[in-house]
């Protein structure tokens, strides 16, 4: 037996695989679709950001501090309706975070059979409708009714900023043109389209809470509502977060709904039951009709801004879905 | 009580069972899930203070029993049945007999360890209490934890890591945990669905101790395909058995000696001795 000093160098072997060609052909194409996908996105934020570069560089920072939309006097900026955006949505949030939650609790846990597939497709429904649709409700059904809950928080609460409205509440005949067109009626719209995109991600993720720990939670002596609490909540966490992050992304994005609700005004403003406010993307509507080439570019520049914050949006929750339970489950 | 493990004492914290053996009979049970008969007339007493075992081949119907006796039965769409359930001479399926009041008094232990993963040792031991709303100090609570744990044969090997989730136990940790939280709202009864039968078994051992300790303050129904088993942790023992395409039910019920050494009926001396099942 001889001894060696040390055993001959491993290398690994290179494996080759052979597909057969239908195999080829479907990979092929399902990264094609994957790739393009991706070059559509950069593509989207490439242009923008181009477009972009004749408005900022005219600008400057200006552009994020200026109020005013007025090409006319070479006023332009988005600092009002980067606040309007964020109210819009924020309203929207609040709205529909407790009924998206509520409506998916109830549809897994509570309803019975019959009533649970009904549901299912009537909030699948509730998506389908076109966004304009919601608009002209928002503004001839849900506006005038909106309006006297309005009245009624600005006379209640009307000493937080955010519910004050510049009128007198106790006055004989309240000025009802106060409160229409307002970020809080505009929100309640977008709600109405959150909702079912909130609901489905939420839905999904409760009907797949494992049925063991929830058996478990009902044979310890606990509610419905108790075993949702300890096990339903804490296992969707990533869906719930995701589902909410969806719909806020629908929130800042919705246009032709807040076209139609929201009179637009150029001004920051916390008060939200007030008339008057403008989000990004209304704004990029209701001026591109009419606008010059310059004008164009500034728009462009708007929509980039709308642009970066939805990713920004959506990859915080992509990363808070990862690190949470239910994230093989959730889709997003 | 002999072993070292149960000389502490803690203070009653009041929990939402009374903590004393209770007596089960179930008179008349049949159960159906959709429009499937699956339990035809089942007649049993489980006394207080004893381990009942039930026995018997797959698809026998021994499982739906035992959830038909805490009312688990009916969270199971489609699911039905008939019968009335008595625990110590309260109806537990009455009207005005709550739910919730039903499983408090009558604990359970399923067949797949369901610890809640993310929430502490800790928290899953005292997850009942949480859910009832039974508020308790800390003092109480840890030593609710450390008795229940003990009596569970668990607080040797967790009482470092208490504060770790319940989800990092191995499988037989997990179910004793399981044990440990059925415990800690103090049940009068204890239902368990064949809970070793995903165990090794040294964790198998351990849950037969706590059994046998037991006993004396709670009442035990067990399922097991263990014949030995049965045979180890119970006085008394039923055999189920469903004949082909009819609903299951008892052949044969009695003490587990008796059960087993010289049984009455052919079917039962067939299944205790291996022949089937």
């Amino acid at each position: 037996m001889t001894v060696t000093s040390a055993p001959p160098e491993a290398v690994p072997r290179r494996l080759t695989v052979t597909h057969d060609t239908g195999d080829r052909i479907f990979h092929g194409a399902a990264r094609s679709i994957g790739l393009f996908v991706l070059f559509m996105t950069g593509a989207i934020g490439v242009f923008l950001g181009y477009q972009s570069i004749p408005t900022l560089h005219r600008y400057g920072l200006h552009f994020f501090s200026q109020t005013q939309w007025q090409p006319e006097l070479d006023r332009i900026g988005i600092a009002a309706v980067l606040v309007g955006t964020v109210e819009v949505a924020f309203v929207a949030m609040v709205v529909s975070f407790p009924l998206a939650l509520g409506l998916a609790l109830f549809i897994t846990d509570y309803a019975p059979k019959r009533i649970k597939s009904w549901l299912v497709t009537t909030v699948d429904l509730m998506a389908a409708v076109p966004s304009i649709i919601y608009g002209l409700w928002g503004f001839f059904l849900l506006g005038p009714q909106a309006m006297n809950v309005g009245r009624w928080l600005s006379e209640y609460l009307g000493f937080l900023p955010i519910f004050k409205v510049d009128t007198d509440p106790h006055a004989a005949v309240w000025q009802q043109s106060r409160y229409t067109g307002s970020v809080f009626i505009a929100g309640l719209t977008v709600s109405m389209m959150a909702i079912p995109l909130a609901c489905a991600v939420m839905r999904s993720v409760f009907d797949q809470t494992p049925l063991g720990e929830r058996e478990a939670a009902m044979a310890l002596g606990g509610t419905r509502w108790g075993a949702a609490k300890m096990v339903v909540f804490p296992f969707a966490k990533g869906g719930i977060i995701g589902g909410t992050m969806l719909a806020l992304g629908r929130a800042l994005g919705e246009t032709a709904a807040v076209l139609i609700v929201l009179a637009p005004a150029y001004a920051i403003s916390d008060r939200i039951l007030q008339t008057g406010g403008q989000t990004t993307s209304a704004l990029i509507a209701s001026n591109f009709g009419n606008a010059t080439r310059s004008q164009l570019s500034a728009l462009l520049t708007a929509g980039f801004v709308l642009f970066l914050i939805t990713i920004v949006v959506n990859s915080i929750a992509a990363v808070i879905i990862r690190r949470s339970r239910s994230a093989a489950l959730t889709e997003i | 009580m002999s072993t070292k493990e149960d000389v502490i004492t803690v203070p009653a914290p009041g929990g939402p069972g009374t903590g004393t053996a209770g007596g089960l009979d179930a008179v008349g049970i049949s159960a159906w899930f959709g429009g499937t008969r699956v339990l035809a007339d089942v007649t049993l007493s489980m006394p207080p203070a004893t381990v009942t075992a039930l026995i018997g081949p797959s698809g026998c119907g021994k499982s739906t029993f035992l959830r038909i006796l805490n009312r688990m039965h009916e969270s199971v769409p489609g699911a039905q049945m008939a019968g009335e359930v008595s625990l110590d001479g309260e109806e537990i399926y009455a009207p005005q007999y709550r739910v919730t009041e039903a499983r408090k008094h009558i604990g359970m232990v399923f067949q797949k360890p369901n610890p809640f993963p993310a929430m502490s040792i800790a928290d899953n031991v005292t997850a009942g209490l949480t859910l009832t709303g039974t508020k308790l100090n800390r003092k109480d609570r840890s030593d609710l934890v450390e008795k229940c744990l003990r009596q569970a044969h668990l607080w040797d090997e967790v009482k470092d890591r208490i504060g770790q989730p319940g989800g990092a136990l191995s499988g037989g940790q997990q179910q004793r945990l399981c044990i440990a939280r059925a415990l800690a709202v103090r049940p009068r009864v204890l239902l368990m669905d064949e809970p070793c039968s995903a165990l090794d078994p040294t964790s198998t051992l351990r849950v037969e101790e706590t059994i046998s300790e037991l006993c004396s303050e709670v009442t035990i129904v067990i399922v097991t395909h263990n014949m030995q088993q049965a045979a180890r942790v119970s006085q008394h023992t039923a055999f189920f058995l469903a004949e082909q395409g009819s609903p299951g039910g008892i052949v044969e019920h009695g003490p587990t000696r008796t059960i087993f050494s010289e049984p009455s009926d052919a079917r039962t001396a067939d299944y205790v001795r291996g022949r089937f099942g």
